[in-house]
């Protein structure tokens, strides 16, 4: 059996970067989420790997720095949380734009402006939706546990090089700064130059005189080159939410009613669940694991099979709208949610559950 | 078996490093465990709390209200916390610096001067292994070879010789926690 450690979501990230074959890491520091740079600074994977990492000067400069590494076929990525994500909107965009594969880590605090440090989900819409300008989506996965942390990291970069896409990993202030025990996966070593080139023939990784130039831009002044770029990106989504979409169910066989939550509020909806079956009320939970591609087919199919549904996040109801678009009217859709970094308990949520359904 | 328990107090006390201990001690007979600190802009000196869950089953929620075992080591901590000790449930406190003692009937109450027991073996930064002890006294989840190897794994190979130091100070802690009700 592997070998289990105790460690936080955020030092999982750095873990699982190493011994995946991550190529680069630049970040910029910001809490909740510094242990990410801090780990990798105290493992120094330069001197074993050759992975190399580096304290940028700004967020701004940490998403271009991806975008560099990301155009020359290497496994790159950077973390931070809220406010530096926004400042990594343009990047994200670029990067979208150019078909960039990269992982980058949101580990979510409450927002808006410098908001608080303490947890939040508060980036679902700025994540799932864009963030950056212009017609994308990024792949978005959400952790809940320190293990997803760390195999996210490997799982995020197998997708965004399939699918050359940005990956964001949408965590937060507690699966970040949570310890649990994580096992570690087998190793994987960097990727070769021949490995590179047979996995991303369209990198800039030195021109042979066999081929023409490389270019990677995202820069289509006519038209019609634009559309016939957006409409190909919008066929590459379409075969991403045929493909991709992942989710977790929890009592769901026989349930009668349905949260719908992700990351560390589907861990708290579990025990939610638990304590109303324990009333002899049967309640379910559906955790998407992939929040784009959103899983909309299994949401409308259960609504066949329950009363009503609850959307439950820490922030104001941003997951709620695409849960209604799912449900599309067939039972109705509420929303619990607490803001400002507070999280609420499962007393709170079985409460609030018990209110919209007219349940004692 | 299912053990929910906050460890508060001041910063620079080992409250954070004591729940990382006990977890990998549980890890070490193959419990599941969660370690959630609070954490903010926090200093040596002010308030840092930890709760630590230890379970034979998967964890579902981190986050948790009411504790099976609350461990407060100031004043501060003891007011807050009191209250959130489960009915039925275990407090232990340092009555180091205690102006307003527990006031609880509906559960166990116990006490622990760990600032001498750590002056006892000799070294002021054990100071967190004596609580841990008598929270261990009270409430035997690990088996003694497991709290060895928890601290093997804690304790870097270089600082090896703080291992025996370490395990002192949890037989001492075990041996002078008192029992008030």
């Amino acid at each position: 059996m592997a070998e289990k450690i105790l460690m936080k979501g955020n030092e999982a990230i750095a873990i699982s970067a190493i011994r995946n074959g991550a190529d680069g890491y630049f970040g910029y520091p910001i809490t909740p989420q510094s242990e990410v740079m801090e780990t990798l600074m105290k493992e120094r994977p330069w001197l074993t790997t050759g992975m190399v990492v580096l304290q940028a000067e700004s967020e701004t400069s940490s998403i271009n720095m991806v975008y560099g590494g990301a155009c020359c076929g290497k496994k790159v990525m950077t973390s931070s949380s809220s406010p530096g994500i926004s400042l990594m909107c343009e990047g994200l965009s670029y990067l979208a734009g150019a078909e960039l594969p990269c992982v980058v880590v949101n580990c979510q605090r409450g927002g808006p402006g410098l908001g608080t440090i303490q947890p939040s989900q508060s980036d679902y819409n700025q994540c799932v939706k864009g963030g950056g300008h212009g017609d994308y989506n990024a792949i978005v996965l959400a952790p809940a546990s320190a293990q997803d942390m760390y195999d996210f990291v490997d799982w995020g970069f197998d997708l965004a090089f399939k699918y050359r896409t940005p990956v964001i990993i949408l965590a937060d202030g507690i699966v970040g700064q949570m310890m649990e025990k994580v096992e570690l996966r087998p190793e994987k070593p960097r990727m070769t130059k021949e490995e590179l080139i047979k996995v991303a023939p369209w990198a800039t990784y030195g021109k042979p005189a066999d081929r023409p130039y490389n270019v990677i831009t995202s820069l289509a002044l006519e038209s019609d080159v634009q559309e016939r770029f957006n409409q190909k990106l919008a066929a590459k989504y379409e075969v991403i939410k045929e493909n991709e979409v992942k989710y977790e169910e929890y009592q769901t066989e026989d349930a009668e009613y349905l949260f719908v939550a992700f990351g560390c509020s589907a861990r708290i909806c579990e025990a939610v669940v638990d304590q109303l079956r324990e009333e002899g009320i049967k309640a379910g939970l559906l955790r998407p694991v992939t929040l784009f591609p959103f899983p909309s087919k299994r949401i409308q199919e259960l609504s066949g099979q329950v009363k009503s549904m609850m959307s439950i996040e820490l922030n104001l109801g941003q997951m709620v709208d695409d849960v209604k678009l799912a449900v599309n009217g067939a039972v109705p859709v509420g929303f619990y949610g607490r803001q400002g970094g507070i999280i609420y308990t499962p007393d709170e949520i079985a409460e609030a559950f018990k209110k919209f359904n007219n349940l004692k | 078996m299912k053990e929910e328990i906050i460890i508060a107090g001041f910063g620079g006390q080992g409250v954070l490093s004591m729940g990382k201990i006990l977890a990998y001690c549980a890890i070490m007979q193959d419990m599941e465990v969660t370690w959630m600190p609070s954490y903010g802009p926090e200093m040596r000196g002010g308030t840092a709390n930890v709760s630590v869950i230890l379970s034979d089953k998967k964890i579902s929620s981190p986050i948790v209200t009411k504790f099976d075992t609350v461990i407060a080591l100031n004043q501060q901590s003891l007011d807050k916390f009191e209250s959130a000790v489960k009915p039925g449930g275990l407090l232990i406190y340092d009555p180091n610096g205690i102006v307003t003692p527990p006031t609880r009937t509906d559960i166990s109450i116990c006490k622990i001067d760990a600032i001498n027991v750590a002056a006892k073996v000799g070294n002021s930064k054990v100071y967190n292994m004596a609580v841990m002890g008598a929270f261990l006294k009270m409430k035997p989840i690990v088996k003694s070879e497991n709290i060895d190897k928890g601290l093997a794994k804690c304790i870097p190979a270089r600082y090896a010789d703080l291992i025996s130091l370490n395990k002192a100070a949890i037989e001492e802690g075990m041996n002078a926690v008192e029992v008030i009700r």
